[in-house]
């Protein structure tokens, strides 16, 4: 396959799955340090959707996401350090260190959040949609879900609203099969995919290869353009793999909960292999290309470790803040 | 070796051998995990009608549980986590807890939920909620917290054969506690408390993982001299309020522990009954020792000094008595304070 596109687009493709494949693995190997006391999910495998969305969206567009956001939150322009941080449990961290790998903020990025019960940001996304019509800017929200949120009521109940309002949202479903253990054969009926049962809505819709990165972002082009220009909300599904366990640092494969035909199927399509070979071979950069484009980012990922190490953490007194938020200066005044 | 999560899973074994009504599900209930142990193989056994893996769909599944129920069965769900269940606050709370009064006592809604209660390592803000205040103060439900493993199994199966709705707690740090108890192969019944220590100081009144670190506090204070009840309360709804009373009565002194919110929460509930209907009785003011009211934070350094501890317990019996009290020989047993035991190293 030749791409059409340029050589600087494809390095920058290059440099997002690669950046985003570098943090976890960095948090693979040192979480048995035992100093990342937290649960955390990775997204190892998954890289080429939130890189290829990472280079669509504005600062200005914004996303929320689930409990594997890390991803998501890098794409988006989040803070590096500031997430690092977050999962050592720092005051540096992107929420002081309060709410770890599962709640990562980054509003300077617009990147709104991320929670970790299944669905619970799914109506958040489409009621910051709903600002943004509002407000009349061409911005988009971005909502991030895996394939077992779309088994959710308030997915559904937030989908018909999305597409009554037919407010700018982009519902990225990144279906790697798996809820932790459980295939989509016990979850969902398989006489449709995802998104034809989301089509029943009304809804513009897509699928593709999560794993090819140049088909993803061409997709999702479209998709946003269609949002932006007022057309109303969009769902992509795109299937993909995770390479490791569902929560924590090991590979689980051992366990037998997917098939090895399966696995090795899709451990043959890693998405950073893959796209680089052919771009190489179209001679859109070279290994030496890419060689420094890693080099930057151990070093980037590095310091980011570095700082969330040094930093502090919370005095303890921060346990008991933010329960309530103080009311501003002016107040509201009866008339 | 029998432990709190093989007394569940032999709980659920028995229940589904005994009565062909019982059906086990919920997310991972089949999976290679099999919810801390406490569903393994039971899909092999009973199949995949009866035991069964379910959509990310807590509300509607609780519904459906409801909707089983009437229809004859014994449904047991499962919830990895309490805070997942939250989403189901309207079949349980409308439905559930409400059929039985609602349609003039004509039918009864037999259902099991079991939630696990999550803690420590960074489980954090929305794992590790601990709200049976909420469920307890809904009629119709009943609420029910074991602490011993030797309790599980009988407090499960009085739960799973009890016609009315049972939210059932397993508090997570308990799971791989060990019993050496022999089967007694009883039921024990909803609604009775358990006195574990007997002393005429103070009453202690715990639940579930609270009432472990009452004991190591109530050991350590009996060899110095202090001996206190401690009532394990094992179900929260409801209160087995003749055993506290009748202590009360011989102590003077309340001190109610709950791993739950302090404002609104059971133990004010407690205190609230006892100093109503033992005004006379009391010589100290009843103490509350609870989670404080914010949540629990990811961050290792904001959960030093959030959960009560053997320590907080011994000292503050010690000042309700006005006596010095060493706390030396539960402090030098302590590992670090975010997990259950030093055999655990995350990653959930
Ligand atoms: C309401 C709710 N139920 C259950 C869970 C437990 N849980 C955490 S992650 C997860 C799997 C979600 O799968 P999916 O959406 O496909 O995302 P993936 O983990 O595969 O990226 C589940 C069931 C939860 N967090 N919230």
């Amino acid at each position: 396959m030749v791409y059409s596109i340029t050589s600087e687009f494809a390095l920058d493709l290059s440099r997002g799955m690669r950046r985003i494949r570098s943090v976890e693995e960095h948090i693979a190997t040192r979480y048995s340090e035992q100093e990342m006391r937290c649960p955390t999910h990775l997204s190892s495998g998954q890289e080429a959707v939130s890189a290829a969305i990472g280079t669509i969206l504005r600062n200005t567009d914004l996303a929320v996401s689930g409990h594997r956001a890390h991803a998501h939150y890098l794409a988006k322009g989040g803070d590096l350090n500031a997430m690092i941080a977050e999962i050592y449990g720092r005051v540096t961290g992107c929420a002081r260190g309060k709410g770890g790998s599962m709640h990562l903020i980054d509003e300077k990025a617009g990147f709104m959040g991320s929670t970790a019960i299944v669905g619970g940001t799914v109506p958040v996304g489409v009621g910051l949609a709903y600002s943004l019509m509002l407000k009349g800017s061409d911005d988009i929200t971005c909502v991030f879900l895996g394939d077992a949120v779309v088994e959710t009521g308030v997915f559904f109940e937030s989908l018909s609203f999305a597409a009554l309002k037919n407010l700018p949202v982009l519902f990225v479903c990144e279906n790697n099969f798996y809820s932790v253990y459980s295939p989509l054969s016990v979850r969902q009926s398989a006489v449709k995919k995802i998104h034809e049962k989301v089509a029943g809505f009304g809804v513009y819709t897509d699928e593709g290869d999560g794993n090819d990165v140049v088909s993803v972002h061409q997709k999702m082009s479209k998709a946003v353009n269609h949002i932006r220009s007022g057309k109303g909300p969009a769902f992509l599904e795109f299937e993909t793999f995770r390479w490791r366990e569902h929560c924590g640092p090991n590979y689980d494969d051992d366990l037998g909960y997917r098939p090895d035909q399966f696995i090795e199927e899709w451990n043959g399509r890693d998405p950073i292999a893959n796209f680089e070979q052919q771009a190489i071979t179209s001679a859109l950069f070279t290994e030496a290309d890419i060689d420094a484009v890693q080099s930057e980012i151990d070093t980037e990922v590095a310091a980011a470790f570095e700082f969330a190490r040094a930093s502090d953490f919370p005095s303890l007194e921060e346990a008991s803040m933010h329960v309530f938020a103080t009311a501003a200066e002016e107040g509201i005044f009866l008339k | 070796m029998r432990n709190f999560a093989s007394e569940i899973r032999s709980g659920l074994d028995q229940a589904l051998e005994n009565d062909p009504s019982v059906l086990v599900f919920g997310l991972g209930v089949p999976d290679p995990k099999g919810v801390f142990g406490t569903t393994l193989d039971l899909q092999e056994k009973y199949g995949e009608k009866r035991v069964f893996d379910m959509p990310t769909a807590e509300n509607a599944m609780t519904g459906i549980a409801i909707g089983a129920a009437l229809g004859g069965f014994k449904p047991v769900l499962t919830h990895q986590r309490l805070d997942f269940a939250l989403l189901s606050m309207d079949q349980l709370v409308n439905n559930a807890a409400k059929w039985h009064f609602m349609f003039g006592g004509q039918r009864n809604v037999p259902i099991t939920v079991r939630m696990i209660l999550g803690r420590g390592w960074g489980q954090g803000p929305t794992h590790s909620q601990n709200l049976q205040s909420w469920f307890a103060h809904i009629p119709g439900l009943k609420v029910v917290m074991p602490a011993l493993a030797s309790d599980a199994k009988g407090l499960l199966l009085s739960s799973i054969f009890d016609p009315n709705p049972v939210i059932f707690l397993e508090h997570r740090w308990l799971h791989n506690a060990q019993t050496d108890e022999p089967e007694t192969g009883k039921l024990i019944p909803l609604g009775e408390a358990n006195l574990l220590r007997s002393g005429d100081a103070v009453t202690i009144v715990s639940v579930s993982y609270m009432t472990i670190e009452a004991l190591h506090a109530v050991d350590v204070l009996q060899d110095q001299g202090i001996s206190c009840d401690l009532i394990d309360l094992r179900t929260v709804s409801p209160i087995d309020w003749g055993k506290i009373e009748a202590s009360v009565k011989k102590t003077g002194k309340l001190m109610m522990l709950d791993t739950g919110f302090k404002t609104n929460g059971f133990a004010g509930e407690v205190v609230a009954r006892i100093t109503e209907r033992c005004w006379a009785d009391l010589t100290a003011p009843p103490v509350r020792l609870t989670a404080p009211d914010y949540s629990e934070s990811t961050s290792p350094a904001l959960t030093k000094d959030y959960h009560i501890r053997a320590e907080h317990i011994a000292e503050r019996v010690g000042s309700m008595l006005g006596k010095d009290i060493s706390v030396e020989p539960i402090l030098k047993l302590r590992g670090p304070h975010d997990v259950p035991g030093n055999w655990f190293t995350g990653p959930f």
